[in-house]
């Protein structure tokens, strides 16, 4: 049996009126890729929280043992100085400073008071290239890609002489091929005796990489699974452990579907980059939806979905637009606005809630009144009590868990966080929905959720848009499929003859045709 | 359970608590001079323009943290330009011409300034530097010119002087003024009637409401503070019109904010302005309308300015815009946006005005009344970012 690089023993952390940990058990052998694995505020970010000491000695109770020491951290430096680095879900990096500028942020060559910039950015350089990464220390984060910007994290924590790399997420913001390539690259640092934790909610990327796999419920550690079989572990196995029973069925089934005439359509359909107005975001695309279908747009990241979605709500993103908007088959000019397109009954639920779907500082109240003040004001003069009714109405009917909808929606888990999204497209009474990943990075129970709105939707006569980069996801919920690639609709499935390896091929051709 | 909701309580109405014990400080150590009925009308004279800029300011704040520098330099200078329509020998308008015009200039520069921040993007505090610097040069011009030997301007119609500076039914001071209580009473009465209806209406819907002490507490401490302050002023004279002016602005501006669709998109748009955007909320629109409006309570707040000073000078307006923003600040304005109300503003402006008053009687030399006035803001913005630090 390998040396034991890292053991959390009987880790037990409080805050007011929670308890997030309890009695908590890890072990990391050296050299193993350990995944952690667990629903939305199960305890994982948390855990490693208390290991890197952003949760300070003092504040927990039990005991860490690294290299076969106790440890007591009272800040992330100390844990650095031990080689125990943590990349964090959301990217820390200034977009105004070079690459090799945000390297080291805050470890920076040379005297304290004249910074060796040639040292800084020939070591930065020299780290990129471990991390296959071929620009220039000297480019701006701003100007590559979130892929890019993901493997210079990571570059910096090599800068920082990781010994315990702990990734948080790494790949929910990548598209597939970023994702895989970085997968590669863990197991290629694991060859060079590099120990590495991973929280991921992919759970086929976990089977892919992990050596071990600990499950976290509820604050405790359920079971760490051996992924050295001859099969990877089964992801059906991995949820078992994770929701605590059997989920036969990932995808509700739709009961009487009834699809009707086609209400939207466009046809030709062209947008422009805001910024680079000669490069085409959406490339003459066409398509239509009809009365109670769930239609489901598959697309790498950046093949134009949200684009495509989003100027048809409304011209909300892009210039100089082209081609032509049929609702219930009629010619249909939007103004430049949302509100214009909310008019219309049609409904944008963006992918990004925090960034531009909720306000999260606000209620769940107002949140779900926003998108259709008039509803439950008279004279512009918002009616408090019907506000409030409304709130709780949808809280009722999309089982959002709090104690009251007055609660700040900042203080909600991810999934109740979507679902007040939801509920206040819901609230404007749209007649069809464009769902721009609604399921992103919220756990498996939520997402089951979720799947039976979106069945009640369409079951109501609603025309549902599934924007998704989740292959089963569409083709579990869909009736229909259209593929998307680099800006164009390539193809065009029925749900029913669509398999996971009939998408890839079609994107695949494509590419090679282009 | 208990401890923690009066801890809350506590918190709630913390710069409230500060303002009471502030007050009870001044009362000693200016041996009550403070309580007198003419110090009660000082307080609100002195103070009109501060809750008449710092409702406009609170807007704009509200939108973002985006502030408007130039308010205090459009006082000097619209009070300027209407000190020549109403004083100088070839014009001498009426007063209802002349506030008609001077409003007109006012929302001909909010116009002009909201179009600038809200559809060419000039960032707000750029935008309204420029005004900061060039008006008050333009406004001691204009007076230079309209009166080379004392470059000021007096002799306003009386009529403008009882509008803006005025008493309502006036008496002489010391005798009581009936009319000025019982508008107390009114008032009192409807605080009461309203606190105790909202919470009927409520628990017939079966809604969270006060319990029965909290409402008696809130109606009671509401229309006792209103008695107080018209049995006094019925001593010193009569209603004010500053008050009437002040109250009025306050309560429509705390209705907009509280209970419109238009108020409720100012919050969105500070919160989350992309959110609101994507929500169907027309944020340039927001924006225009937040320096439009502020520009209309500039003008407002000169008139009453004018009247009180009975002149229009140079100085005018000297850092009023710091007396607003300072207002929002200490009463739990957000900085960044999306949060504070009317209400927390009156009550930053009256602490302000309270300590103002309080160090000029008790005869503080004025450089140290700077000195306490910036602790005093400092303590306001620390006490809010730790409360709020200790809430997470």
């Amino acid at each position: 049996m390998a040396k034991i690089l890292l053991e959390m023993k009987n880790i037990t952390k409080t805050f007011p009126g929670v308890k997030a940990l309890d009695n908590v058990n890890l072990q990391v052998e050296e050299g193993e890729i350990h995944a952690l694995v667990g629903e939305n505020g199960a305890g994982k970010s948390t855990l490693m929280n208390v290991l890197s000491g952003i949760y300070p000695f003092g504040t927990y109770e039990g005991d860490i043992i690294y290299d076969g020491k106790v440890c007591r951290f009272s800040n992330i430096k100390d844990s650095e100085k031990l080689g125990i680095v943590i990349i964090h879900q959301e990217l820390a990096l200034v977009p105004e400073m070079t690459i090799g500028e945000n390297m080291y942020l805050g470890n920076e060559c040379g005297h304290s008071l004249a910074i060796n910039w040639n040292k800084t950015y020939a070591e930065a350089d020299k780290y990129l290239r471990m991390v296959g990464l071929k620009e220039s220390s000297k480019v701006q984060i701003k100007n590559i890609g979130t892929g890019k910007q993901q493997l210079v994290e990571i570059a910096k924590a090599l800068a920082k002489k990781a010994r315990l790399l702990i990734l948080d997420e790494p790949t929910s913001s990548l598209n597939e091929e970023d994702s895989r390539a970085l997968l590669d690259l863990m197991l290629s640092f694991k060859k060079q005796g590099m120990t590495m934790i991973i929280i991921s909610h992919k759970l086929n990327e976990v089977s892919y990489v992990a050596d071990k796999i600990t499950v976290v419920r509820d604050g405790a550690t359920i079971e760490t699974i051996d992924n050295h079989g001859k099969e990877p572990v089964s992801e059906e196995r991995i949820i078992r452990g994770m929701v605590g029973r059997e989920i036969t069925n990932r995808f509700p089934k739709r009961e009487n579907v009834k699809i009707g005439d086609v209400r939207l359509e466009v046809n030709h359909w062209t947008v422009h980059h805001p910024l680079y107005t000669e490069r085409k975001v959406v490339d003459d695309v066409s398509m239509y939806v009809r009365q109670g279908e769930v239609v489901g747009i598959y697309g790498l990241m950046g093949a134009g979905r949200t684009e495509l979605a989003m100027s048809i709500f409304g011209r909300s993103y892009g210039v100089n637009f082209s081609g032509e908007l049929k609702l219930d088959g009629k010619h249909v000019h939007l103004r430049k606005s949302a509100s214009d397109a909310i008019k219309h009954k049609i409904a944008y639920v963006t992918e990004d809630r925090k960034g531009n779907g909720l306000v999260l500082s606000q209620s769940i109240k107002v949140n779900t009144s926003l998108a259709n003040l008039e509803a439950i004001s008279s004279h512009s003069v918002i009616d408090g009590d019907k506000e409030y009714a409304a709130a709780e109405e949808y809280r009722g009917k999309l089982k959002i868990k709090t104690p009251s909808v007055e609660q700040l929606v900042g203080n909600l888990s991810g999934g109740n966080q979507q679902k007040v999204l939801l509920a206040k497209w819901m609230f404007a009474e749209p007649d069809i929905l464009l769902l721009d990943e609604p399921t992103r990075g919220i756990d498996v129970g939520a997402k089951y959720e979720i799947y039976c709105i979106i069945n009640d939707l369409a079951a109501a006569g609603k025309c549902v848009v599934l924007i998704s980069s989740e292959l089963p996801e569409v083709l579990g919920m869909s009736d229909r499929i259209y593929i998307m690639n680099e800006a164009k609709i390539i193809g065009e499935m029925k749900a029913a003859e669509a398999t996971q390896e009939s998408i890839m091929t079609a994107i695949l051709r494509s590419g090679r045709g282009a | 359970m208990k401890n923690t909701s009066v801890a809350s309580i506590l918190k709630k109405n913390a710069m409230l608590i500060v303002l009471v014990l502030v007050y009870v400080l001044f009362l000693f150590l200016t041996h009550g001079d403070i309580f007198s009925s003419a110090n009660f009308s000082e307080l609100i004279n002195q103070n009109t323009y501060v809750f008449i800029l710092g409702t406009g300011m609170l807007m704009c704040m509200l939108t973002g943290g985006n502030i408007d520098l130039s308010c205090g330099a459009v006082v000097c200078l619209l009070g300027a330009i209407g000190g020549v329509f109403m004083s100088a020998q070839a014009m001498a308008m009426g007063t209802g011409v002349s506030i008609l015009l001077m409003l007109l200039i006012g929302i001909g520069y909010g116009v002009v300034l909201g179009f600038l921040i809200a559809y060419v993007h000039i960032p707000p505090w750029i935008a309204t530097l420029t005004g900061f610097l060039a008006f008050r040069g333009l406004g001691t011009e204009i007076l230079s010119v309209a009166n080379p030997d004392t470059k000021s301007l007096t002799n306003f119609p009386d009529t403008f002087k009882s509008i803006f500076y005025g008493r309502v039914f006036p008496t002489a001071e010391g005798v009581f003024n009936w009319p000025c209580f019982l508008f107390g009473l009114l008032a009192a009465g409807i605080v009461v009637l309203t606190v105790f209806m909202t919470r009927k209406n409520r628990l017939a819907k079966g809604y969270e409401a006060d319990s029965i002490q909290a409402a008696a507490a809130k109606s009671g401490i509401g229309a006792a503070a209103i008695l107080l302050l018209t049995y006094k002023l019925a001593y010193g004279g009569g209603l004010p019109t500053t008050l009437l002016w002040a109250a009025g602005i306050v309560l429509i501006y705390s209705f907009i904010t509280s209970k419109t669709t238009i108020g409720r998109h100012f919050y969105v748009v500070g919160s989350n302005i992309e959110a609101a955007r994507l929500s169907g909320v027309n944020t340039r629109r927001i924006m225009f309308v937040a320096y439009l409006n502020m520009a209309v309570l500039t003008s407002i707040a000169t008139m009453a300015n004018m009247a009180r000073f009975g002149n229009a000078f140079a100085n005018a307006g000297k850092n009023y815009e710091m007396d607003a923003i300072s207002a929002c600040v200490v009463g739990g304005v957000s900085a960044s946006g999306g949060a504070g109300s009317v209400l927390g503003m009156v009550i930053g402006a009256t602490l302000i005005g309270v300590i103002n008053l309080g160090m000029s009687l008790i005869k503080l030399d004025q450089n140290y009344q700077r000195v306490v006035k910036g602790a005093v803001l400092l303590a306001a913005v620390v006490f809010d970012i730790l409360s709020k630090k200790r809430e997470k």
